[in-house]
């Protein structure tokens, strides 16, 4: 079972949400060319280790929220509201498990 | 790219008999090991990452059918340890797209002499597969996929409920059933196989022909100078070689990105669970998407389950107790009479998941590094077929043309092969 904190709910099962894919890959519609496009529709990091992803809380708040998980041992550094700051640097030092 | 063939060849096979069963019994004598063991070589023809179904099978393809020998396979692990040892071991070609049928039934034709072909049991029972439909969209899915298949010349039919109750009487076909059964997709030549033999099958016969297997050799990184493979780094020492394939699942991405080339690839865990053994009773493979399961029994009677992929992406192999709770749900939905089993055990594997439910396969833009991966869920069905085009390919340095459809560059030219209809159980 994986636990996420949602930072609307507080602690719940990851069954309350659903997967919304890694963060920051944006495009822009008015001036992408068909390159552009494939890259943002099918590459993807799909890393071994830490990620940053988006989750949506379907059973729950049903709002986007930002995580950092780590993709080896689902270990979660954290959770924040979709869109506001990843916490401080201090957490990307730690060497996780 | 094409590579001369090799003059080496490799010491004489003993082969397995009847004969020689009842000779050894009689003298006492050992018996030989299965396949060698070597010293890492400074420099090989190809190499080969993932000592798998797929990675094993290119390397026998090319020896047994190219002549090349020069060859290493390298995994980190030990040979069949990822999907090829953790699949429910399901064969069948009734997919949805003519590339995907033509492909994944030469692979059943493969499969179906490679008992022979290999001196080495692989017990595939074609005992038949049935794809449940419980509501018109799966039923119009259905009739599709027959039509697309009956074109390509694969035994494949829709059939109703009765006659799906005839086939596998323990299932609940009743119309009282939460999800009941309205039809199937009845595929007669599909079946299971017992996948560690075909992996120590295709390990022994490569062996035998004078291919290396290299066991706790893990690939540390990929040597190329001016766009060409050069050779590649590994935690026994350096390899010089002018050819890589990829066939790993799972490390397909983080394999890919020591040359610079991004996959379209999404890895999920994919989990199974087996039952205690009980007398043998479900004569045919059940599969029903809308259930998100699939069930068969194997020959010592165990009922082997599987499921959809996991919802999000991980490269964790720990079980959930998510996964047993629906799969216990489910199908007790279709075979009520088996809630007094115990699951004997649960585990997952690694599936690298494509946009299109197809997988990649071929040339890259790196010189000299090919891909044999996004194998998603449907990897071990397609080990052989896999192995003999992509032995070709490397052989001629040409793509044949039963797997041109699943190239790397289809992402770029808008070519996509959708087989979510058919490889995806979620669907």
């Amino acid at each position: 079972m994986l636990l996420i904190d949602c930072p609307h709910c507080g602690p719940r099962n990851s069954t309350e949400f659903r997967h919304a894919g890694e963060s920051g890959k944006s495009r822009d519609v008015a001036n992408s060319t068909p390159e552009q496009w494939r890259r943002y529709l099918y590459e993807h990091d799909n890393p071994l280790g830490w990620v940053r992803e988006s989750w949506f809380h379907a059973s729950g708040c049903r709002r986007y929220i930002s995580a950092e998980r780590n993709t080896e041992t689902n270990q979660i550094r954290w959770v924040v509201p979709f869109g506001a700051p990843a916490p401080s640097s201090d957490a990307d030092k730690e060497t996780g498990v | 790219m094409a590579i001369a063939s090799s003059t080496r060849k490799g010491r004489r096979p003993a082969r397995y008999s009847a004969f020689d069963i009842f000779r050894r019994g009689v003298t006492h004598s050992d018996w030989p090991r299965s396949f060698d063991q070597h010293e890492l070589k400074k420099s090989y023809d190809a190499v080969i990452i993932g000592a798998g179904v797929h990675g094993l099978a290119t390397a026998y393809y090319l020896a047994s059918n190219h002549g090349i020998t020069n060859v290493a396979v390298i995994d980190k692990s030990y040979m069949g340890g990822g999907g090829s040892g953790r699949n429910t071991a399901i064969v069948r070609s009734n997919y949805l797209t003519p590339e995907g049928v033509r492909f994944y039934d030469r692979s059943v034709k493969l499969y179906e002499d490679l008992s022979v072909d290999l001196n080495y049991n692989v017990m595939f029972s074609q005992r038949g597969h049935l794809t449940l439909a419980h509501n018109d969209a799966s039923m119009r899915t259905m009739q599709w996929r027959a039509e697309v298949n009956k074109l390509q010349g694969i035994d494949s039919r829709v059939i109703d409920a009765k006659e799906v109750g005839k086939i596998v009487p323990y299932l609940d076909v009743s119309e009282h059933a939460r999800y009941p059964i309205l039809g199937a997709l009845y595929h007669p030549p599909g079946g299971i196989i017992r996948h560690d033999a075909v992996n120590w099958g295709y390990a022994r016969a490569a062996s035998h022909l004078g291919v290396e297997i290299h066991q706790q050799t893990e690939l540390l990184g990929i040597d190329t100078a001016g766009g060409k493979v050069t050779g590649v780094r590994t935690s026994r020492g350096d390899i010089s070689t002018p050819i890589v394939v990829n066939c790993t699942a799972g490390w397909a991405s983080t394999i890919s990105d020591m040359v610079g080339v991004k996959m379209p690839l999404i890895t999920h865990p994919l989990q199974a669970a087996v039952t205690e053994p009980v007398k043998v009773f479900l004569p045919a493979v059940i599969v029903s998407g809308s259930l998100h399961v699939y069930v068969s029994q194997t020959d010592r009677g165990e009922l082997v389950f599987g499921a959809s992929v996991d919802p999000y992406p991980s490269y964790s192999m720990r079980g959930s107790l998510e996964f047993t709770e629906g799969l216990a749900t489910h199908i007790l939905e279709l075979i009520p009479s088996i809630g007094s089993l115990k699951l004997l055990r649960q585990w997952a594997g690694l599936c690298d998941m494509t946009p299109d439910y197809s997988p990649i396969m071929g040339f890259t833009p790196v010189d000299g590094f090919l891909v044999d991966v996004g194998w998603g869920t449907y990897g071990f069905k397609a080990g052989p077929v896999s192995g003999e085009q992509m032995a070709q390919l490397i052989a001629t340095g040409r793509t044949p043309e039963l797997i041109a459809a699943f190239d790397l560059a289809r992402f770029a030219d808008g070519r996509l092969v959708g087989e979510k209809g058919a490889a995806s159980v979620g669907h």
